[in-house]
């Protein structure tokens, strides 16, 4: 890859050991993707999360005196003051989230900690070329909002952030950007939940690929569209997609595959989506837990929660979590959402992500969730996957089905 | 990545998740992997894709390398960005689009020199 004059320097360590990290994993990726040159970046978000691998490479930029270049986001971790005044956290494991936060405090992140930057906190506009990391950020930013990302690890973005730039390759140029397969959609997708099942269905069925959807008839909505990429990209490797008319970049199929449209496709209808939903949903009984909020809800979905809480009391064996940003929360608790889900027995956590050791005490227990992703990192027992109406009958009844 | 490194091949025709092997001895756990019970500990691993997501993948990596059973290098087909960044992070020389289909002609067991700075591997 061709360095300018000054990125030679930093890859030299001319600035210092921290920025020369960053550039020296920068040209390792672009070396392997044969990148010409680096290009700017307007912005980043790093999936920070809080486990060894992550703290050793924030710390190492760190204590090397590296600092943001552009605007770069922080994925969430745990609040601990929120969980130590609840749980018990083995001390090991707090260091390492203490640390972590820390660290990407002394960088010169914003400290978001919340996995939907895209919502509020760092939103790209049309054509940016920015480096975002996160199952359903780097789709949601490809796709919905046409900016241009690679399928960046937590490091790879957060360097790119250091640096304010990254290698020109993959989906930062065009042509990479055409659809590899089409995906026709004849079920009928009602509401956030269908979308979801759709996503695990497609993702699991396509592995990495772009996938071209026809069929769908009504503009999807904000959390259906999140839905849609966090699932994708976790059952699958799907860093961006196409809905024609609906997705920025193209309004016709023929304009998705950029003239090359593909012979291969899959059709999915109700009997897909309900088949999947049948394989997330696992026996009944009784439930300990409902966790909501993988991706982090938005307003909209804890006011929702809240709607279904009101006047109603949580069974008292099940512990009831909506996880949300902190912007989320702040904006909840004025408009009193925080408090309906409170007075009905639940909490409402900002900066918490479901893949930490903050939940340990639910290891051996069993839930219901409405998100497939938080089903799939396995930190419980079980937990079934079920509409959000589903869960709140589920916690005040204690059990499911 | 670069670096050298050499030792024993190891063969795998599947894909590899590191948060699936044994972060202290570097035993594949993966439930019906072909690998399923060997140690990638120390070796060449020869395999043809990263698999699984980024913040597993990575952590897995660097969890093996920080009990010393990382493998020595990683020979692969096809490299992607978290691939390259968990190699980075665990200091693991990497190459990829050799000469020769590196399927063809390595086995398990033939012993292996991997240059990644110049893209050379040795079969001795």
């Amino acid at each position: 890859m061709h360095l300018t004059k000054e990125e030679e320097q930093i890859f030299n360590g001319e600035f210092g050991e921290g920025i020369q990290k960053a550039m020296e994993l920068l040209v390792a990726i672009g070396d392997a993707y044969d990148a010409e040159r680096l290009i700017p970046i307007t912005r980043a978000h790093a999936a920070s999360s809080g486990q060894e691998g992550d703290m050793y490479f924030v710390e190492l930029l760190a204590k090397g005196g590296a600092s943001c270049r552009v605007p770069t986001t922080t994925n969430p971790v745990y609040d601990m003051e929120y969980f130590h005044n609840i749980f018990e956290i083995p001390e090991k494991e707090a260091d390492v989230a203490r640390r972590v936060k820390e660290g990407y405090k002394q960088i010169g992140a914003i400290l978001s900690w919340c996995c939907t930057p895209y919502l509020t906190e760092n939103i790209p506009l049309y054509g940016e070329h920015v480096a975002f990391s996160e199952s359903s950020a780097t789709p949601y930013v490809n796709s919905v909002i046409g900016a241009r990302t690679n399928r960046e690890a937590a490091q790879s973005a957060l360097a790119a952030g250091v640096i304010g730039k990254t290698p020109k390759y993959g989906l930062h140029l065009k042509e990479n950007r055409k659809g590899t397969l089409l995906v026709k959609v004849e079920a009928t997708l009602k509401d956030e939940f269908d979308y979801t099942l759709l996503g695990q269905y497609v993702g699991k069925q396509i592995g990495y690929g772009i996938p071209v959807f026809t069929g769908i008839s009504r503009r999807p909505a904000t959390e259906e569209f999140i839905n849609l990429c966090a699932m994708l990209n976790t059952s699958g490797a799907v860093p961006m997609f196409h809905i024609p008319g609906f997705t920025v970049e193209t309004q016709t199929v023929e304009d998705a595959f950029q003239g090359d449209v593909r012979e291969d496709k899959i059709t999915v209808t109700d009997k897909e989506l309900k088949q999947t939903h049948e394989e997330l949903q696992g026996a009944s009984g009784k439930i300990d837990f409902v966790m909501l909020g993988c991706p982090h809800y938005t307003l909209k979905q804890v006011e929702e929660a809240a709607r279904l809480l009101r006047g109603k009391k949580i069974h008292d064996d099940v512990s009831f979590w909506v996880c949300t940003s902190a912007t989320a929360k702040f904006l909840a608790e004025r408009n009193g959402y925080v408090d309906i889900i409170e007075k009905a027995g639940g909490h409402v956590v900002p900066d918490t992500c479901i893949d930490e050791p903050c939940w340990h005490p639910y290891r051996h227990k069993i839930g219901v969730t409405d998100s497939p992703k938080c089903a799939y990192y396995r930190r419980f027992r079980e937990a079934v996957v079920i509409r959000l109406k589903d869960c709140v009958e589920a916690a005040i009844k204690g059990e499911w089905g | 990545m670069g670096g050298y490194g050499e030792g024993e091949a190891l063969v795998s025709h599947e894909a590899i998740c590191f948060y699936l092997t044994d972060p202290k001895t570097g035993v594949i756990r993966e439930k019906g992997h072909e690998l399923e019970g060997r140690s990638i500990a120390k070796k060449v691993l020869v395999f043809p894709s990263g698999k699984a997501s980024s913040v597993v993948q990575i952590d897995g990596l660097f969890k093996l390398a920080s009990n010393n059973v990382a493998p020595k290098a990683m020979i692969v087909k096809d490299v992607e960005t978290v691939l390259v960044v968990s190699a980075f992070i665990a200091k693991v020389p990497l190459v990829d689009r050799l000469e020769k289909e590196p399927f063809e002609v390595i086995g398990t067991g033939d012993f292996v020199k991997v240059d990644a700075d110049r893209r050379e591997v040795t079969i001795i």
